[in-house]
């Protein structure tokens, strides 16, 4: 029960990283063109940032 | 890189590049001065290709930045300035062909970033609260399932507050209007599961609803979601059309003096002056002048009518080369597209009345859901007298009935339907227009543009190499479309001509080493009567050309294939009577009308369906936006107008029509996939409903059934092949040479 009491907020915490990380992702458009982005990979250096849409420039 | 680049002659033959006017249009506003240009490029298929093409479109001046989209086969070119970049040469160039895309469905989704970041959150709670749950079940002392159940509880909250607002948003709106919906089962069924676990959590119960409540809102929202990508967006056609028009008109006064007024302040009488490249504003009668009017607007023909002194205009047509001066006989309230646009508001409202297959289980349902209920409940309480057994086993009962697996029916199908249409070239612009195109069984044709490829091509020539070489630089001086396919017969042979001159509607002339030549109408070029194009030496025909709009790819197997499939078809064209006959033979089709204005169109559809026909509309002209609109079902092909491609259901970006055929194949099986899964999901809660009646349902029962019939709908969903009547997609590319490709 001891253990408890740490490990599960621990668990939350992550958990709750993880939300964070997939909104921010959502947000910055990373979801957009997952093709492409796999593609881009292998590309020269100046192609390989993620694809962003005008309204968050 | 061969994969990649198409023949360059596909894209000259199909690809009609817009004018830098229209490129402007479709252009959307970014701020700063900068611009946006959407484009679909249906050719993309690999990372060779984004490289070569957003490296092909550095240095291009104006352009500031070109994004390749792999995944939806876009293009966005940011530009600067006044003139758009020429990015139809650029692409046409490195081999690819392009159409426009319509930049509002392009546009950032507000309700869709609600939906996902809802999905989200609803997906956080559910997951954490099982794994706390399944602990419980497995058995957990009482302290930790308490303590287990408080955690449950503070996890809930947000879930159905931030995501479950969506269901109460909606169920609340339908209430306030007498209604009642398939959310309203939900509301109730989750934040009563959620008050009672509360409750019970206080006293110290064995059973909490947590998990069921958290992943019943998981699981509808993933449902929701997917209903809303696939959702009609909010069509633009008519904005298009009146967009198009020009603002106003140069007014000839009695004194001699220009005026330019704005379109309301147009009067029937008033002298208008019209310049090259200038579009018709209001209808009216010509007085002085003679051009080539491009009547695209009403007739859907490419190829420019001569007009002159007596000749009556219509409002949209554009003016294409000559000076004109016309009286205006009506005003712009009273024009020809004022009435089209009349006619595609009338259409619009009355598509609207479909019902989609969801709402209308939903409509049937959700009563059923309510009153089983409220009759378990009373039941419970008559018998018992146990309010709180009453109300558990109730709230047990909406759970297990609010359909997870419904829910997902539908939209999972067409998620699924609409990515295999995608990967064969079809974009899909709602939904509900799959329904739809299952339930057709006639299918109307536009002549030139859908069934043609639009553009007069060189299909015999009778002469000898040299006079070719002339014909077809002269014929590089104009812009009509038979000079533009009589250009391509030559090679690129440098001649000094002198004096070019063209006459509308009947060729162009020029000297050449003291030798008049004319290329044109043969009548004029040699004074010879004949249907041919004619290069004429000082009056001595040298020269034959026959040209003719060749047909699409595939026209004749695509409407047999309807045919076998039991659609009947017919052609409805505003051509002339012998052009519409010819292309009927040559498609196999018996059932012709020629000569149609839009308001024809439209009153042929209206009688196919009173006589209870579900009409597909495929259409590629301006004539066609007020037809698309008013059939059961519409597609255009991605060279269409933009107008068209606005007002129709379905896009095909390939040439080939057998596009329409596989359209149809796939909405079919989406059909029979979404029938098998409401008999899932009924079967399902046939069993799962006696089971909660009785009052056998406890928390771990309910999220077993719950998941495990929503796992099975999804699988079943997925099944879906894009089978298509001919095997593989085929590629669009054609390296015929355009002498060398007569239709069959």
């Amino acid at each position: 029960m001891t253990s408890l009491v740490y490990l599960v907020p621990l668990a939350l915490l992550l958990g709750g990283a993880a939300l964070a990380a997939f909104l921010w992702t959502l947000r910055s458009g990373q979801y957009d063109d997952l093709r492409g982005a796999a593609e881009r990979v292998l590309l020269d250096d100046e192609f390989d940032r993620p694809l962003r849409g005008p309204l968050d420039e | 890189m061969s994969c990649c680049a198409p023949a360059i002659e596909a894209a000259a033959e199909l690809g009609r590049s817009p004018s830098p006017d229209e490129l402007r249009i479709a252009s959307r506003e970014l701020g700063n001065g900068l611009r946006q240009i959407d484009l679909s490029v249906p050719s993309i298929h690999c990372g060779a290709c984004i490289a070569a093409i957003e490296r092909g479109f550095r240095g291009v001046a104006g352009v500031e930045r070109a994004r390749v989209n792999l995944s939806t086969k876009r293009l966005a070119v940011t530009w600067r300035g006044e003139t758009p970049p020429p990015v139809f040469a650029v692409l046409d160039r490195l081999g690819y062909q392009a159409n426009l895309f319509e930049p509002e469905s392009d546009a950032r989704d507000p309700e869709l970033s609600r939906l996902l970041r809802a999905l989200a959150v609803a997906g956080f709670c559910a997951m954490n609260i099982m794994l706390l749950s399944v602990s419980v079940w497995s058995g957990a002392d009482a302290e930790t399932r308490q303590a287990f159940h408080w955690i449950s509880a503070a996890l809930a909250l947000p879930a159905l507050v931030y995501s479950g607002r969506i269901f109460y948003a909606s169920a609340w709106s339908a209430l306030r209007h007498g209604r009642t919906n398939m959310d309203v089962p939900i509301s109730i069924g989750v934040t009563l599961a959620f008050a009672l676990s509360l409750y019970d959590t206080i006293g110290n119960g064995p059973h909490a609803y947590f998990d069921a409540s958290t992943s019943l809102l998981f699981f509808l929202l993933i449902g929701r979601t997917l209903d809303h990508m696939m959702r009609g967006k909010a069509r633009a056609a008519v904005e298009g059309l009146s967009r198009m028009m020009p603002r106003g008109a140069t007014v000839l006064r009695d004194d001699g003096s220009r005026d330019y007024l704005p379109a309301d302040e147009i009067r029937p009488g008033m002298r208008l002056v019209l310049m090259p490249g200038e579009r018709i504003l209001v209808d009216g009668v010509v007085e002085s002048g003679s051009a080539d009017i491009d009547c695209a607007i009403a007739t859907g023909e490419s190829a420019p009518q001569a007009v002159d002194i007596g000749s009556t205009l219509r409002s949209g047509t554009l003016n294409l080369n000559g000076f004109l001066m016309m009286t205006a006989t009506a005003d712009a309230r009273g024009s020809f597209v004022a009435e089209m646009i009349a006619m595609m508001d009338a259409a619009e409202g009355g598509r609207a009345r479909y019902r989609r297959l969801a709402d209308r289980a939903a409509r049937l349902y959700s009563p059923v859901v309510h009153a089983t209920a409220l009759l378990t409940f009373l039941g419970w309480l008559a018998a018992t007298g146990d309010w709180h057994r009453a109300i558990s086993i109730a709230i047990a009962v909406l759970i297990i009935t609010c359909p997870c697996a419904l829910g997902l029916a539908v939209p999972m199908v067409q998620a699924v339907a609409a990515r295999r249409l995608f990967e064969a070239g079809i974009m899909v612009k709602d939904g509900s227009a799959m329904e739809r195109l299952a339930e057709i069984d006639w299918a109307v044709f536009d002549k030139t543009g859908t069934l043609t490829v639009g553009r007069p091509r060189v299909v015999e020539i009778v002469g000898d190499e040299k006079t070719r070489e002339i014909a077809a630089a002269l014929a590089r001086h104009s812009n009509h479309p038979v000079a533009r396919a009589v250009a391509a017969i030559g090679k690129d042979a440098d001649l000094s001509f002198r004096n070019v001159r063209e006459v509308a509607g009947l060729g162009i002339e020029a000297t050449l080493d003291g030798h008049l030549y004319r290329l044109g109408r043969s009548s004029w070029a040699s004074g010879e009567q004949g249907p041919q194009t004619v290069l004429a030496c000082d009056g001595r025909p040298v020269l034959s050309i026959a040209v003719e709009d060749g047909l699409r790819p595939d026209a004749r197997e695509a409407v047999e294939a309807l045919r076998d499939a039991g659609i009947g078809a017919t052609i409805l064209s505003g051509d002339s009577p012998a052009a519409v006959t010819a292309a009927a033979r040559r498609v196999g089709i018996s059932d012709a009308v020629a000569g149609l204005l839009p308001s024809g169109k439209i009153d042929r559809l209206a009688a196919l369906s009173a006589s209870g026909r579900k009409v597909l509309m495929v259409g590629d002209g301006l004539n066609d936006a007020p037809a698309l609109s008013a059939a059961h079902v519409s597609m255009a092909p991605a060279s269409a107008a933009d107008i068209g491609r606005n007002a129709a259901d379905f896009v095909f970006l390939h040439d080939t029509l057998m596009a329409i055929p596989r359209a149809y194949a796939v909405c079919k099986e989406a059909g029979r996939l979404v029938r098998q899964n409401f008999a899932l999901a009924i079967a399902y809660n046939a069993i799962a409903l006696p089971v909660a009646i009785l009052g056998h349902v406890t928390p771990l029962i309910a999220a077993l059934a719950m998941s495990l019939s929503s796992v099975l709908v999804v699988a079943n969903a997925l099944r879906l092949r894009g089978a298509s009547p001919s095997g593989k997609v085929r590629r669009p590319v054609r390296s015929v040479a355009p002498e060398l490709a007569v239709e069959a």
